[in-house]
């Protein structure tokens, strides 16, 4: 079984920090602006934090990833150039890409950086992998949440790259980079600005007997009964109304995580390079709580114990969580 | 009306929901005597579908090139299974006709002769347009969610490098894709034995909010619209920026007087706003330009 890196979310410099010190061999993490896909007030470094970001990791034996995947709407690629050009003077250890532009633009300014290609991209399958690997030189995918773990095999077995797979977090029912539902509410576009859901557009209206509505722009996600718990609007969590169903449902999904902790021996079988940990939203203590936890259940898949699964559920969103695709295909 | 707008051709996108082969061949028989230039033929959406339909494919494609039609054929968005993947290296395999590309597994067989590309496959930008022009792309279908700004830029691109532009002004607007199948989802079935109960609803199934208020639409693992595109009124100042097609997406409404109605307006015989109330009999929602003036994508801006 081969070592695998684990991939920790550092959406601030002290979250950065806390990652490192609970045990990452990498962080990723993006700069304040649209040119990443957690481009929410209050997080990502500037500059000089990115530049002290990198000495710490380095310091300490772990790599920093930068993403830099969004994508560039037609005459503002400048700001996505400057964002790599600083990655790369910098010395982040790769860059994570999901435009084509993009990557074109890296593999030929930067032909010795090393470049990933972001869950951004959405390439589910070994064709489109190696389109990414023929083209621009990608040296990982992060695949995306939609695989079951016999999949991701097959996957590997016939890709030139690494493989980079989630293990916990948030879960996306929407194959990723390519859901406009929040710019169909808000106006703001996920793929260009980097957000989803933007809290601006989040309204929490309470009533006289205490059922609390959560809006998304002017549309109703869902609502939620006195003393259930409220959860944040996002659209593919909410709950609607069809034709032939008689009352409100999750159409998509229900507001669960993601957390394969025990699929971790399969995933690393499965020649998974990369393990990756969602929440560059999520406070310096999340980020301690569930790296420590998974590096201390990496460590006892590789000695061949079987790994001490992590109670994480109380940090889980909706405190529920699921193996999403990844269990098998039932879930579809 | 500009001379670009009379110049430019009219596309019909591919069928994005599941209708009965019947109800498909007269749609297509039907559009054989519309004012369309260009047909875009495939599945999608769903790979489970293609089997129902695919063998018609080729009397199709005969029947719309002899009624003078160019004719392209789709990939799928969503490339997954081994099936997925067999079905497209199958089309693109098919060196003879101009296929659409709409994943990156498609353009790992397209790269390097020519081809189109497709709405579901992401082109933001300019470079990201000259890069695939450079492989080979002869034209591209941009994305609904761009706003004028970045299209005109693209236009600009476009004319440069002598590529066909293409954007959406009718019809439900994709919004997302998924693995899991949501009309399957909402009958209490999974997507392996879902036996194409999308077949209920060939506009699409309507999620309307708590409140009531209609928002989406499901079709199978595709999330479009409630709303419904019409940029009838912005097609002149689109033709100006360079676009050169226009592509409607089918529904249910009559698809020869829908394009009717678009045709009329390029070649400046009748006025958008009598356009506009004639096209809302046809459409399956109220209408939505939201994403072209930079807004929600459901808003509708009036003219003015």
């Amino acid at each position: 079984m081969v070592r695998p890196e684990l991939v920790c979310p550092a959406g601030t410099p002290a979250a950065l920090r806390a990652a490192v010190d609970a045990g990452a061999d990498a962080v990723y993490c993006g700069f304040q602006n649209a040119t990443n896909a957690r481009n929410f007030a209050g997080l990502n470094f500037t500059l000089r934090e990115m530049q002290e970001g990198v000495t710490y990791a380095h310091e300490r034996g772990a790599r920093v990833l930068l993403a830099v995947n969004t994508f560039p709407p037609a005459g503002q690629t400048p700001a996505w150039k400057q964002a790599i050009e600083d990655g790369v003077r910098l010395g982040v250890d790769a860059i994570i890409v999901a435009d084509i532009g993009v990557a074109r633009h890296v593999a030929c300014a930067y032909p010795q950086q090393r470049l990933h290609l972001s869950v951004q991209a959405g390439a589910s399958s070994p064709e489109a992998i190696r389109y990414y690997c023929r083209e621009f030189g990608v040296k990982r995918v992060v695949l995306p949440r939609i695989l079951t773990v016999p999949e991701i095999k097959a996957i590997h077995d016939e890709i030139p790259c690494e493989i980079e797979a989630f293990i916990f977090g948030n879960i996306g029912m929407m194959a990723e980079g390519r859901c406009s539902l929040t710019n169909y509410a808000t106006g703001v576009s996920t793929n260009m600005d980097g957000v989803c859901s933007p809290a601006h557009a989040v309204r929490y209206e309470e009533d006289t007997r205490r059922n609390l509505t959560a809006r998304l722009g002017v549309f109703t996600i869902d609502r939620f009964s006195c003393g259930e718990q409220a959860g944040y609007p996002t659209i593919c969590k909410g709950r609607y109304c069809a034709a032939g169903r008689k009352s409100p449902y999750y159409a998509f999904e229900e507001p669960v995580s993601l957390n394969l902790s025990s699929l971790l021996p399969d995933l690393m079988r499965a020649g998974v390079s990369a393990l990756k940990i969602e929440g560059r939203q999520r406070s310096r203590a999340y980020v301690h709580a569930v790296v420590s936890a998974y590096r201390k259940a990496v460590d006892d898949c590789l000695a061949g114990r079987p790994p001490l699964l992590p109670d994480l559920l109380a940090l889980t969103e909706g405190h529920r969580e699921t193996r999403g695709a990844f269990g098998g295909r039932r879930w579809r | 009306m500009g001379r670009e707008a009379r110049s430019a051709k009219l596309c019909v996108g591919p069928v994005l929901f599941h209708w009965p082969a019947e109800k498909k061949l007269e749609f297509y028989t039907r559009l054989a005597t519309a004012p369309v230039d260009v047909v875009y033929l495939g599945e999608v959406v769903c790979s489970k579908r293609i089997p129902l339909f695919e063998n018609h494919h080729q009397d199709i494609a005969r029947l719309l090139k002899e009624a003078g039609k160019k004719v392209v054929f789709s990939t799928l968005a969503e490339v997954m299974t081994q099936y997925d993947r067999q079905v497209v290296a199958r089309i693109c395999a098919m060196h003879d006709e101009l296929i659409e590309a709409n994943d990156a597994a498609a353009l790992y067989h397209l790269s390097g002769r020519p081809h189109a590309i497709g709405p579901f496959l992401n082109v933001y930008n300019e470079d990201s347009l000259e890069f695939l022009a450079g492989k080979g792309a002869l034209h591209a279908t941009l994305p609904n969610e761009l706003p004028r700004a970045a299209i005109a830029m693209l236009g600009r691109k476009a004319q440069n490098l002598g590529m066909g532009l293409e954007v959406q002004v009718y019809g439900r607007m994709p919004l997302a894709l998924s693995a899991r199948c949501y009309h399957a989802r909402a009958h209490g079935r999974a997507k392996d034995n879902c036996r194409f109960v999308c077949g209920q609803d060939p506009d699409g199934m309507d999620l309307t909010t708590m409140e009531g208020v209609p928002f989406l639409s499901i079709n199978g693992i595709q999330t479009l619209s409630h709303a419904c595109l019409n940029l009838i009124r912005e097609m002149p100042a689109l033709a100006g920026m360079g676009v050169t097609h226009f592509r409607l997406s089918p529904h249910t409404g009559d698809i020869v007087e829908t394009a009717r109605l678009f045709r009329a307006v390029l070649d400046g015989e009748l006025a958008t706003t009598e356009a506009t109330t004639r096209l809302a009999a046809l459409a399956p929602a109220p209408f939505a330009n939201g994403f072209y003036h930079q807004r929600e994508g459901y808003k509708w801006a009036e003219a003015g």
